[in-house]
């Protein structure tokens, strides 16, 4: 137990500086929330079908994400338990068995010891089902896997609660076929955690800091972009979970699927038709191609974000790693997945046309955050939203407000003060 | 050596470009780069060359995957643009950049075309931190139909290409 007060740090509309800098709030923080709810750790389509794996993050500890012969999924702590190392160093692949290279103990995919190289140096009592892998609980929304170290924690579904509608509108853009993921991209900031999880329910910034990425695109498609200025809004969800809607158009990929093809896919509908795919798939592809309006930012380390997963894990006080995951069609013609990617490569990763100056944004807050030690952050941004747009109950605000960055923030003071 | 089956070939311009043609080619793009010379960089491409930053070690059919840039000549000078802007944070200004090219392998050679993998040592500075980003980094290279010689393809792959960067403000 620390003998900060955490309650006294965050307040309705400002969060003290020290969140961003004090390492002992980071080492709580890994504990009291990261080591006490659900954490997002992989999609379905990561592992597809029987025996395969990807290592992965639930805070600070590394653990292997596996598909067992019965195609049940397992979040297994990347740990040997006889003397601790690493049992699987690769990203992704297929594995009906997890050996380790110290001394060989081997795991099957469900996390249990299969066999202990040269036992006679064991005692008779020795029961190799007191060491299977440690194995985290498991629970999947739509695709999305999450695991936590609770067992006494709400089920999944319910932490969730409202963010699940949004979840179901962010998977259409699998146009009918399903999402899976396409590839990712890995950049790191030096810098606090939070101050990304505050970024993506942040459409204040877009046109300032992406205003080079405004530039680079025809005026149809700059207009698309211009995220303050069509009646958007954000809302609270509850449990630090929130929706940011910047093109309300945008919400439901599956109407408006008469609305006029956009300049700049007309020349994917022409592909996809000259490859004989009917009017009706054409136009689903197409509308969904670009992704959803809006970000779903789900606390505390993964969003749905437009046309992409965008997943943080903290690495220190001053450092977060972030992965932006493109998805794509499971299935569907690959000229859309194709051009799913070339939209990605524009925008996201350390070379895109808008992650480095995000990057470089975060990383001039830590440095900022150095001087002023008894300032605050502040959060108190924001007008009353649209009429009739949020759930009627939900805090909200309208779309550059920062309502998404009170929830999340009151979010952490429930948990840091439990 | 003989020419790949998707190399283009400059009939008008055919002679086979000398290791040293193509250093000297090479050394001068990597000078450009760190000078932040970017418009005439522009010129040194062919009109379908392909600049490519992949975030795989494992070559692929880059047109299919994710990569960190796979740019065709509209992204290019999109690019530039953006680079050039002063309105982009991490790029106005950039790191300070300092690279050299070396390692040269002829890889392929034909009529009019050469084909080169080197290494690549890039240190980058800014806010008083030193990064260093080294790469493998193949280069298909045509001659114009005005005799010097174009860039067409070159695939920078960072040694770790699949881990994590850091924001790249610059061009590799």
């Amino acid at each position: 137990m620390s003998d900060h007060d955490y309650a006294a740090l965050v307040r309705e509309d400002r969060v003290h500086t020290s969140l961003y800098r004090d390492p002992a709030i980071f080492e709580e923080e890994m504990d009291r929330i990261f080591k006490s709810t659900w954490v997002w750790v992989a999609h379905e389509s990561d592992l597809p079908g029987k025996n395969t794996f990807k290592t992965s993050w639930v805070g600070r500890e590394p653990v292997v994400v596996t598909r067992d012969r019965d195609e049940k999924l397992h979040v297994l702590l990347n740990r040997c338990r006889h003397r601790a190392a690493s049992i699987c160093e690769r990203g992704k692949g297929k594995a009906s068995v997890f050996v380790c290279p110290y001394h060989g103990w081997s795991y099957d995919p469900d996390g249990r010891l299969r066999k202990v190289p040269h036992d006679f140096g064991y005692q008779e009592d020795f029961d190799k089902a007191d060491y299977p892998l440690v194995s985290l609980r498991v629970e999947t929304y739509n695709g999305m896997i999450f695991a936590t170290y609770r067992d006494d924690i709400e089920p999944l579904a319910e932490f969730l609660g409202p963010a699940r509608k949004w979840i179901d509108l962010f998977m259409k853009q699998g146009a009918g076929f399903g999402v899976k993921t396409l590839g990712e991209h890995r950049f790191r900031f030096p810098g606090n955690w939070k101050i990304q999880l505050e970024n993506t329910t942040d459409a204040y910034h877009f046109p300032i800091v992406h205003k080079t990425f405004l530039d680079s695109l025809d005026a149809d498609t700059e207009n698309v972009f211009d995220v303050l200025g069509q009646g958007g809004w954000i809302e609270d969800l509850g449990n630090g979970h929130s929706v940011m809607v910047m093109i309300p158009d945008l919400i439901d990929l599956e109407e408006n699927l008469d609305a006029p093809i956009p300049e700049r896919f007309e020349e994917l509908a022409q592909e996809l038709r000259g490859e004989g795919h009917d009017e009706a798939t054409v136009r689903r592809v197409v509308r969904a191609v670009g992704g959803s309006g809006f970000n779903l930012n789900l606390f505390p380390n993964v969003a749905c974000s437009m046309a992409f997963f965008r997943v943080l894990r903290p690495v220190a006080v001053d450092e977060t790693e972030i992965m932006h995951v493109a998805i794509g069609m499971d299935g569907g013609p690959a000229a859309g997945n194709r051009m799913r990617l070339r939209l990605h490569e524009h925008f996201q990763g350390p070379m895109g046309f808008g992650t480095p100056d995000d990057a470089e944004g975060w990383e001039r807050v830590q440095r900022g955050a150095r001087a002023g030690e008894d300032l605050w952050i502040l959060l108190n941004r924001g007008v009353e939203a649209p009429e009739g747009r949020a759930e009627p109950g939900h805090e909200a605000g309208d779309v550059s407000a920062e309502t998404g960055m009170r929830a999340a923030y009151q979010m952490w003071k429930r948990m840091m003060t439990l | 050596m003989s020419a790949g089956p998707d190399v283009k070939v400059m009939p008008s311009n055919g002679e086979v470009p000398t290791l040293a043609e193509a250093t000297a080619f090479v050394w001068s793009e990597a000078d450009m780069l760190d000078r932040l010379d970017y418009q005439p960089w522009l010129a040194l491409w062919t009109a379908d060359g392909k600049y490519i930053v992949p975030t795989d070690r494992s070559p692929a059919d880059y047109a299919e995957v994710l990569n960190i840039v796979y740019d065709d000549q509209p992204m290019r000078e999109a690019r530039v643009r953006r680079l050039l802007s002063g309105f982009s944070m991490s790029s106005a200004p950039p790191a300070r950049t300092v690279r050299t090219v070396s390692r040269f392998v002829v890889t392929a050679s034909g009529d009019g075309f050469i084909a080169l993998r080197a290494a690549q040592m890039l240190a980058e500075y800014k806010y008083g931190r030193m990064r260093f980003l080294p790469a493998d980094v193949s280069y298909r290279l045509v001659r114009g139909s005005e005799g010097g010689l174009l860039l067409d393809e070159k695939v920078v792959t960072l040694i770790n290409a699949e881990d994590h960067q850091f924001g790249i403000g610059y061009l590799l």
